[in-house]
């Protein structure tokens, strides 16, 4: 049951999108959800489409990747639409039904927070389909890493999350083992109240943990015996350099930005 | 050259200060391009000494001197790590990175070493071992002998000149084993890597081109794999066993039958017995 945890949501295609440096990426996903906020109105949202359908061609993912990255979203994007819908501030009813109003403004703020948060998830979910976590480690290194002059720890930040994604299969796979092993000897992970699951998960968990700590200290060792000592003095066997490529997106952003502005103002 | 790669000169290891020691005063002299096994049970502290070899401890008295350098001189510790490898029992807890090729890369990236020289180091590592198919594989999905493997490319990467294998086959499958087992002796015999083998399999000491036995933290026996194994009430009393055909030999031998009291191997066994039946 615990098999099929996935490392991100990596979509792994071959495109330029996929090519892109990670920092540039991530930067352009920022300017993105700036952007996604200067929106003004739901038609302003068109060209916000355009581009996002633009970036998910170019990405080679397909329509279906990216409705699924909304699913997680599906309850916040009901209660957003119906709290907006009926309980919307403004004086221009619509109808009215006990005490439940529809008004004009209500209608029009619903749709224009849905859009919102449809966009923001399915443009910053291009970034992770389009990059693994490794990658987007590294790039996140990269771009703190300035703040280590205020003692910001970026690389061992950065060699934290490759290890917790190195584990993640591994413990999975361990977890799967002590539940097989505790509900062969009768426990039961599956049925009962909210609380005696949750306390059924306590035999799983104390070994989980033990063993997780075991684990750490071996990999300290061994880190150790491979000379690590480090952010210091280290290289890295994938030098991130932007290219032509990052340059043609970042323009493309430039252009997305002056339009949505250019519409709030005058449209 | 004359003087010993590696060199344990009245070493002694507690774990606490007023424990019991868990090595107690050893002396040994490992020579360059030596396959040494550690033989010993469990607890007989020899996978204390794996960790004293490259300053993961430091000897409460005595010293460890790798290529003239002494371990309990902090100075030397990132020199003698990267001359002195070790691979650790568990290979799922050595693998840092989620890609074959960036976990080679780990050690060279420690060192400092410039990236555009990483790739031929890597590859040649990963070929070392017979690894370079799966370079862009992710490990968990590997077999415990090619994780085992993996981690021996690490250590070669950074171009060591000795091995520690801290029972590096103690939790693989028999024939994950073999693989480990065959790689140390090719890396020995091709590369010249001095390679510290600890175990307590007895048919993998007896591949190696001299055995050390440890017993409740002393050093109890050295010498070529037949010297040792041909003492089968010895090796008995510090609670170890013979290889499978040494034992064999050695009940032969009390029902009379003439045969060697040194054959390691089933091919040595079939070959003597062959001289016999010739012989009778």
């Amino acid at each position: 049951m615990l098999g099929d945890i996935t490392l991100g949501q990596y979509y792994p295609v071959q495109s330029p999108v996929h090519r892109m440096d990670p920092r540039v990426k991530i930067l352009l996903t920022v300017a993105f959800i700036v952007c996604v906020f200067l929106v003004g109105s739901p038609l302003g949202y068109v060209p916000v489409a355009l581009y996002v359908a633009l970036c998910s061609r170019a990405a080679g993912l397909p329509l279906k990747m990216m409705l699924r990255s909304l699913r997680p979203l599906r309850i916040l994007l009901i209660f957003t639409f119906v709290l907006n819908l009926f309980f919307g501030a403004g004086s221009t009813e619509i109808f009215r039904l006990g005490f439940v109003r529809v008004t004009q403004e209500g209608l029009y703020n619903a749709i224009h927070f849905s859009l919102r948060l449809i966009f923001l998830v399915m443009g910053s979910s291009i970034m992770t389909l389009t990059t693994p976590p490794v990658t987007l480690t590294d790039g996140l290194e990269s771009l703190v890493s300035p703040l280590k002059a205020i003692r910001f720890p970026a690389h061992e930040m950065a060699m934290m999350m490759t290890i917790a994604l190195r584990f993640i299969p591994t413990l999975a796979e361990e977890a799967d083992k002590i539940m097989k092993a505790q509900s062969a000897r009768g426990a039961d992970f599956t049925s009962g109240t909210l609380r005696q699951r949750a306390k059924a998960l306590i035999p799983l968990l104390v070994p989980l943990f033990v063993s997780a700590f075991r684990r750490a200290g071996d990999l300290a060792m061994a880190m150790e015996s491979r000379c690590y000592r480090g952010g210091e003095g280290r290289t890295k066997l994938h030098v991130l350099r932007a290219g032509r490529r990052d340059l043609i997106a970042a323009l493309s952003m430039a252009g997305l930005f002056a339009v949505v502005l250019l519409m709030a103002r005058y449209v | 050259m004359n003087q010993a790669h590696i060199s344990l000169q009245n070493l002694c290891y507690a774990y606490e200060e007023g424990a019991p020691l868990a090595v107690d005063s050893v002396s040994l002299d490992i020579r360059r391009g030596e396959f040494v096994a550690l033989l010993g049970h469990n607890g007989s502290g020899k996978s204390t000494i794996a960790k004293l070899l490259n300053g993961l401890y430091t000897p409460t008295s005595g010293k460890v001197l790798v290529s003239g350098m002494d371990t309990a001189d902090d100075r030397n510790t990132w020199e003698i790590r990267k001359r002195c490898g070790m691979v650790f029992q568990n290979p799922d807890n050595q693998i840092v990175a989620t890609v074959v090729r960036e976990d080679v890369a780990f050690g060279l990236e420690n060192l400092g070493v410039p990236s555009e020289r990483m790739p031929r180091l890597i590859d040649d590592a990963l070929r070392a071992v017979n690894m370079l198919e799966f370079a862009d594989r992710a490990p968990h999905l590997l077999s415990g002998g090619q994780k085992q493997r993996i981690a021996i490319a690490g250590i070669l990467a950074m171009q060591p000149e000795a091995i520690v294998l801290d029972e590096a086959t103690a939790m693989l499958d028999p024939s994950g084993r073999q693989e480990v087992l065959e790689t140390a002796l090719r890396l020995n015999r091709e590369r010249g890597v001095t390679v510290v083998w600890i175990t307590h399999f007895m048919e993998e000491a007896a591949r190696a081109s001299r055995v050390a036995v440890m017993y409740k933290g002393s050093l109890v026996m050295d010498g070529s794999p037949r010297e040792i194994f041909s003492q089968v009430e010895k090796i008995r009393r510090f609670r170890l066993d013979v290889p499978p055909m040494t034992r064999l030999s050695a009940m032969l031998r009390e029902r009379g039958v003439g045969l060697r009291a040194d054959i390691l191997t089933a091919e040595e066994m079939l070959e003597e017995v062959r001289a016999l039946a010739h012989k009778a």
